[in-house]
């Protein structure tokens, strides 16, 4: 073999100047593929940085207020469930609606005002997404009210009303908790919560309700919230409870008074 | 309480001040006896007494007829000036209210005053007319008596015996074709039959209520409830008895983390891997139970408050139902679609008198 190449070497004609020309190609392609890798490096490593640095901050927040009670690694403990996986969505849903942190443990977290500004919970969202895939908030065009009200209530009808009323009046569940009443709400926690089931409620994931059909229903209890009761006085939309106490009380208790006042004496 | 009245203690019994001497329930104890205590004294209005007073109730009830007029002008205006647009529902709320505030003045008005003008102004002297007796005279008796027979007499009514007897065979038979007509109200042969069965048979698809898509088993995620209905029902149409099926056939269908369920050893196999479903017809008085909450595994019934444990095979745990759920059995197909094994093993919903036959 060395005999062979040196052969090689010896009858191949070779330039000086090959050598300067083969040692600038060189330097220009790498130096060129280096500038050009670093540029598009520093882009993506400025997103991922920001990114980073959003996680962090997400990380700093939640160990200072949700760690005690889910794990400084969202493991979770017995006073919390582990939020491994569980989506950016659901940390909007519960921290937007000031349900989490929770004021004290019972049978439900309730509706509150937020304790957390809109950035500090996207980073506590980004912190627990990280930890694995979940749902995500969702496109801004499944929150506009513009879908198809009546199919909305369709769905609302067979999906929803059994346990948040049919008008969205909400009502009770056992053991003090209850399904919440649902006018006048955003719509991405209306969203967030089908797509999450937080609490006692079921999830209803894309499957189930598709997220046109979700926007029906957006659509829907926005019909419902912006319309007042075609049928006057809705004492609260809670349906025959509500409206047979005022009848009996208020209606029957008039008719007394009423002949009562007929067959008194006059003074 | 005869034997104790007297030995009573002080304050807790009236005395008798004699023994009875008469069967008790037709005795009238005179001592006792509560005393006649006449009229009472007339009673004068101050509308009697002072004619200022006389003049302030006069334009009270004035006013009340006023009202009432205003009222009724107002109810007229106001169908004009709150009109029911076609299409827009707001409008026939403004235009009821509207109106029924009207109405309502136009009314009360009236039967106010009245009522005031006849407490207050018009005389009000208690007068007292004792009650007639309330057997007639003797003479109207024997009259009474006379007219029944005449009538008789003439009509013939015991004379004519057949055509008395036909006149009541005739009136006897009358309403018998009624009978006949409302007993053809209730379906023609044995309606229990038809709520021993329900649509779900073998190989039946799940489908998702109201749009019919079936539903594969990894669409289902844990904690996730799906309204189900049998893919064949969303063909149906309404004229075909589509709400006579879905009344019997529609399925709660949810998902549990496997370990969760409690299953008993025959009916290991009619979940599949955590999905279980159940009818969603209330075994009491049938309502829809769908309440379902995620971390207690708890069905509720929203009527009459009863509770279904899902992970025992719903078994009531609270409330009137006497019977679990009845439980579908389902599988998966080759394309992975949930479909059911076979019809409910028992009839759905409540009792009925021929469920145990």
């Amino acid at each position: 073999m060395a005999k062979i190449s040196r052969k090689h070497r010896s009858t191949g004609r070779r330039s000086p100047l090959a050598t300067v020309a083969l040692l600038a190609i060189g330097l220009l392609t790498t130096g060129g593929a280096y500038a050009l890798a670093t540029t598009t490096a520093t882009a993506e490593s400025q997103a991922a940085a920001a990114n980073e640095q959003l996680i962090e901050e997400g990380k700093k927040l939640f160990a200072a207020n949700c760690a005690s009670c889910h794990g400084l690694n969202l493991e979770g403990s017995k006073e919390g469930p582990a939020l491994v996986g569980v989506g950016a969505l659901a940390v909007d849903f519960q921290v937007g609606t000031g349900r989490m942190p929770m004021a004290f443990q019972g049978p439900q977290a309730a509706r509150k005002a937020p304790q957390f500004t809109q950035d500090q919970i996207d980073a506590m969202a980004a912190y627990v997404a990280s930890s694995g895939p979940g749902p995500a908030l969702p496109d801004e065009r499944f929150l506009e009210a513009t879908g198809d009200a009546a199919k909305g209530a369709e769905l609302f009808r067979i999906n929803c009303a059994m346990c948040h009323n049919v008008a969205g009046a909400g009502g009770a569940l056992t053991e003090g908790k209850w399904a919440p009443q649902l006018k006048g709400l955003d719509a991405r926690y209306i969203y967030g919560a089908m797509v999450t089931g937080p609490q006692a409620m079921p999830v209803f994931n894309d499957l189930n309700i598709s997220p046109e059909e979700k926007r029906d229903i957006i659509t829907y209890l926005d019909y419902v919230s912006e319309n007042p009761s075609v049928g006057g006085f809705d004492l609260g939309s809670l349906g025959p409870v509500s409206e047979g106490l005022f009848i009996w009380i208020f209606g029957l208790g008039g008719l007394v008074a009423i002949t009562v006042w007929l067959t008194a004496r006059s003074n | 309480m005869a034997e104790h009245h007297d030995s009573a203690a002080d304050g807790s019994a009236v005395e008798l001040s004699e023994p009875r001497t008469v069967t008790s329930g037709t005795a009238v104890i005179s001592a006792d006896r509560f005393e006649n205590p006449g009229l009472p004294v007339d009673h004068q209005r101050v509308t009697d007494l002072d004619p200022a007073q006389e003049r302030k109730a006069e334009r009270r009830i004035i006013w009340l007829f006023w009202l009432s007029l205003i009222g009724s002008v107002f109810a007229i205006a106001a169908y004009f000036i709150w009109p029911i647009e076609p299409g827009n529902m707001t409008s026939t709320r403004m235009n009821n209210l509207m109106l029924g505030i009207g109405i309502t003045l136009g009314l009360f008005g009236i039967g106010l005053g009245a009522v005031n003008w006849a407490k207050s102004l018009m005389h009000g002297h208690e007068e007292v007319e004792p009650r007639h007796d309330t057997r007639g005279t003797e003479a109207t008796r024997a009259r009474a008596v006379e007219i029944f027979q005449q009538a008789n007499a003439e009509s013939g009514f015991t004379r004519r015996r057949l055509l008395r007897n036909s006149l009541i065979g005739a009136l006897v038979v009358a309403p018998l074709p009624a009978v006949v007509l409302f007993r053809d109200l209730a379906p023609a042969d044995e309606p229990h039959e038809l709520l021993r069965h329900t649509m779900w048979e073998k190989g039946t698809r799940l489908a998702l209520d109201p749009s019919g898509a079936p539903i594969k088993a990894s669409d289902v995620t844990v904690g996730s409830v799906f309204h189900v209905i049998p893919e064949s029902l969303a063909k149906l149409g309404h004229g075909d008895g589509y709400l006579e099926e879905k009344a019997k056939a529609v399925v709660l269908m949810m998902r549990l983390r496997p370990e969760e369920l409690n299953e008993a050893e025959d009916r290991k196999d009619w979940s599949y891997d955590g999905i279980v479903a159940y009818s969603k017809i209330c075994t009491h008085v049938g309502c829809p139970v769908a309440l379902y909450e995620q971390q207690t595994h708890h069905l509720l019934c929203p009527c009459h408050q009863s509770e279904f444990d899902v992970a025992n095979h719903c078994e009531v745990i609270f409330g009137p139902a006497a019977r679990p759920l009845p439980q579908l059995p389902i599988t998966v197909d080759a394309e992975g679609y949930l479909v059911a094994q076979s019809d409910f093993h028992e009839p759905v919903g409540p009792s009925f008198w021929e469920r145990e036959r």
